[in-house]
């Protein structure tokens, strides 16, 4: 009885045994391991849902366990995270990263050049900057990223440009069509810059040595052809160009307000929502906040191209990356994530949910309907991402090799010469004293 | 035998008593060492019992001050991407750049100045709180030293709103009697009257409860007998109270000479540096090259090269607060 095999008993033991073998891996909940990401608290309300929501769609479908902390720039925090994660070899496994910081740490950064090659042939080239910023010895080691990304061009008072300057800036950047701004040049910009001035509005830029003030008076620079350092390394300070666009600069900047040269990057902000000038240059986000705290400047607001130079048509561009570093623990996971995030659909509802503000850097992706509707007024953001390509998109200190141009930009050198000269110091001894800061950065 | 006897027993018997006495003084000497080493004994000890008890702040320091210290000595001697080491390579390279003696000079200017105003209002409010009657003494103590308590970073704030480039405050009320505007952080003179003037307002409470803590301890008789002698109030405060106050005021100074030195906050929250760098110290500079910028071997050099200034002066003020200990 006890060893009797039965026909029946035979048939079952062989289904059963056969179905467990045929059985498929059934994975559990967080089969693909854990990531932890960085990503950029944003300052518009709500639009870390939409990230947070894009990500736990991702770690749903690929069954990974995903802990997100998200970090702001007040007092430098996310600058200090990066670095702090940098000196200890740990941390998380992506970090959104600022303009600068890939190439701070282009030694502890995982090439991502298999997800951007795809990424590119998908969205669209990459322009010059994010590649000047995103690339080391030839390879991606970062990923740029939607969130944070802008261009600081101008945004004008439709009212006051017009009224004091004689500039219709719609009618020069209409909404849903390309821009006629054949005119506006530096020399017009200026003019209108004086004209504001006397009429009580001036424009609002800083001689500071935070982003905004550096962002702008680098634009202004490459619109001359000048740089203070080339692409090889060499010291350009004491050459032609950097004099105009100094000459130039320190010109428009006697009709900024006088106590330009303290400006932070808030102050700008604040001068265009009280309805002191009539221009500043600036991302959406002043615009953003009129919406709520002065929407009698809002509705007169609109953020267009900048002016052209004898050499081009340049507007600051500030990129962010999403990095992963090579200590990482689950990099595979990581650069899954960061292709879900740069797909089409995903940057479409990021950008939505900042309101436009964030810009991705892919050529194909700059022609959302959130920029076409944004408003009031109607179609405010339309030129804001560039979508004819008519300016070249740029950052201060470029195209010195990113360990020196990082120095340019953040001692704020440009706007020091300015500062300087403006003051009264004689151009020589402006362009001397310049020449011999950088001779500084140069050091390994 | 009978003769020899006796006297060879006794001193067999002197000789026992000897090694007696020898073993008993060892065992005596053995117990002593052993009460002297054993763990009651040495916990019974007031020294080691003051050791054991501030021995976890020891730890703690040796922690957070002295492994950070030799840490930022070590990164102070590495090449900008922390690969090789470079020696003296840093220093010599911040002395050949202008714009580091600029910070130094700015150091020196910030730190002497604010220390100076801090001592000269506190000790001319320590004296006026000293004379107000005891009883209503504790609540202008109190009131006085809010400026001190409130976390800077918060004050520096106020401050900074009260100074903002454009819409300032202080400008808002001086308008209405058609005074200014001044540009308090725009301009570089005013910019250091103000990152100065918030460092004394916090700083001068620290000076005047320390004055006031040491004009309360000179004997009520010395100016008794000063006012005998036909002392008036300057013959007083020279001869009497200063004399008196000297340890006090070079302890005070010493101590707000280095945390003013090291200052960060206050300049870089109101003018982070600027304008074009002429309110930089060493703090702000030290973050501006080696977080800000990246480089942070230069970074810790910057903040090193306050140790030097800082040992001289604290050799001397230590020094002479010796000698005249000595000769007291």
């Amino acid at each position: 009885m006890r060893g009797k095999l039965t026909r029946r008993r035979f048939l079952a033991t062989t289904a059963a045994s056969t179905a467990l073998i045929a059985m498929p891996y059934v994975r559990g909940s967080h089969a693909a391991g854990r990531l932890s990401i960085v990503l950029w608290d944003h300052w518009v309300p709500g639009a870390n849902n939409t990230s947070k929501m894009l990500v736990e769609e991702w770690a749903a479908r690929e069954k990974v366990e995903v802990q997100i902390d998200y970090v702001n720039n007040q007092g430098n925090k996310l600058l200090l995270t990066t670095g702090a994660e940098a000196q200890a070899q740990s941390g998380h496994d992506v970090i959104a990263l600022a303009t600068w910081l890939p190439s701070d740490h282009a030694n502890q950064l995982e090439p991502v050049d298999d997800i951007m090659e795809p990424l590119i042939k998908q969205n669209g080239a990459l322009n010059a900057t994010v590649e000047y910023l995103g690339k080391s010895q030839g390879h991606w080691i970062a990923v740029p990223a939607t969130i944070g990304s802008q261009i600081k061009g101008p945004c004008s008072r439709i009212d006051l440009m017009k009224q004091y300057a004689g500039i219709d800036v719609q009618a020069m950047y209409p909404a849903g069509a390309p821009p006629k701004a054949e005119n506006w040049t530096l020399e017009a910009f200026l003019k209108a810059a004086e004209a504001c001035h006397k009429g009580g509005f001036p424009f609002g830029i800083g001689l500071g040595t935070t982003a905004d003030s550096v962002d702008t008076a680098g634009a202004i620079f490459h619109s001359f052809g000048a740089t203070l350092v080339d692409a090889k390394g060499n010291i350009t300070v004491k050459s032609d160009p950097v004099r105009q666009a100094l000459e130039y600069y320190t010109k428009l900047a006697k009709f900024f307000p006088p106590d330009a040269p303290a400006w932070d990057d808030a102050s700008n902000n604040k001068w265009l929502i009280s309805g002191r000038g009539a221009l500043i240059m600036n991302p959406p986000s002043a615009w953003a906040v009129a919406k709520r705290d002065a929407p009698q400047v809002a509705e007169q607001c609109w953020t267009h191209g900048m002016a052209a130079g004898p050499k081009g048509r340049f507007a600051p561009f500030i990129p962010y990356f999403w990095g992963i570093w090579s200590f990482g623990k689950n990099k595979e996971a990581a650069k899954s994530l960061l292709v879900h995030l740069s797909q089409p659909a995903a940057v479409e509802k990021l950008v939505a949910a900042s309101g436009g503000y964030d810009l991705p850097s892919f050529a194909n992706l700059t022609t959302f309907k959130t920029w076409a509707e944004e408003g009031p007024p109607k179609g405010t953001l339309y030129h804001y991402p560039n979508p004819y390509n008519h300016q070249i998109l740029s950052i201060a200190g470029a195209p010195a090799p990113p360990k020196i141009a990082v120095q340019i930009y953040i001692q704020g050198v440009m706007t020091k010469m300015t500062v300087r000269h403006l003051q009264g110091e004689p151009m020589e001894r402006t362009l001397a004293w310049a020449e011999n800061e950088v001779e500084g950065f140069l050091r390994t | 035998m009978a003769v020899g006897g006796p006297s060879k027993s006794h001193g067999i018997a002197k000789r026992r008593a000897m090694a007696d006495a020898v073993i008993g003084h060892v065992t005596d000497a053995g117990r002593a060492r052993r009460r002297r080493f054993g763990l009651r004994s040495a916990m019974r000890r007031k020294s080691m019992t003051a050791f054991l008890m501030t021995s976890p702040l020891i730890v703690l320091i040796a922690l957070l001050v002295v492994y950070p210290a030799v840490y930022s000595v070590n990164l102070a001697t590495l090449n900008r991407s922390m690969e090789h080491f470079v020696g003296f390579g840093n220093f010599l390279f911040l002395f050949n750049r202008e714009t580091f003696w600029m910070v130094v000079r700015q150091s020196c200017i910030f730190a002497l100045t604010a220390v100076l105003f801090k001592a000269i209002f506190g000790f001319v409010v320590a004296h006026f709180v000293h004379n107000i009657p005891a009883k209503g003494q504790r609540k202008w103590r109190g009131m006085l030293l809010v400026p001190w308590v409130i976390p800077p970073a918060m004050s520096c704030l106020a401050w900074l709103w009260l100074f903002d480039p454009s819409y300032s405050a202080f400008n808002w009320v001086f308008e209405k009697f058609g005074i200014g505007p001044i540009p308090w952080t725009g301009d570089a003179m005013w910019a250091r009257f103000s990152v100065i003037l918030v460092n004394v307002w916090i700083g001068a409470p620290f000076f005047m409860i320390m004055y006031l803590a040491a004009l309360k301890s000179v004997p009520e008789q010395l100016f008794e007998a000063a006012a005998v002698d036909g002392a008036n109030f300057w013959q007083r405060t020279w001869y009497v109270t200063l004399p008196m106050m000297r340890n006090i005021i070079a302890i005070t100074a010493l101590f707000s000479l280095i945390v003013t030195f090291a200052n960060f906050d206050i300049v870089r929250i109101l003018t982070a540096g600027g304008p074009i760098d002429l309110t930089h110290v060493f703090a702000t500079w030290a973050f501006r090259v080696g977080i800000e910028v990246g480089d942070i071997p230069l970074g810790a050099s910057v903040s090193l090269f306050m140790v030097p200034i800082l040992t001289v002066a604290a050799i001397l003020i230590l020094r002479d607060i010796n000698r005249r200990g000595n000769e007291a």
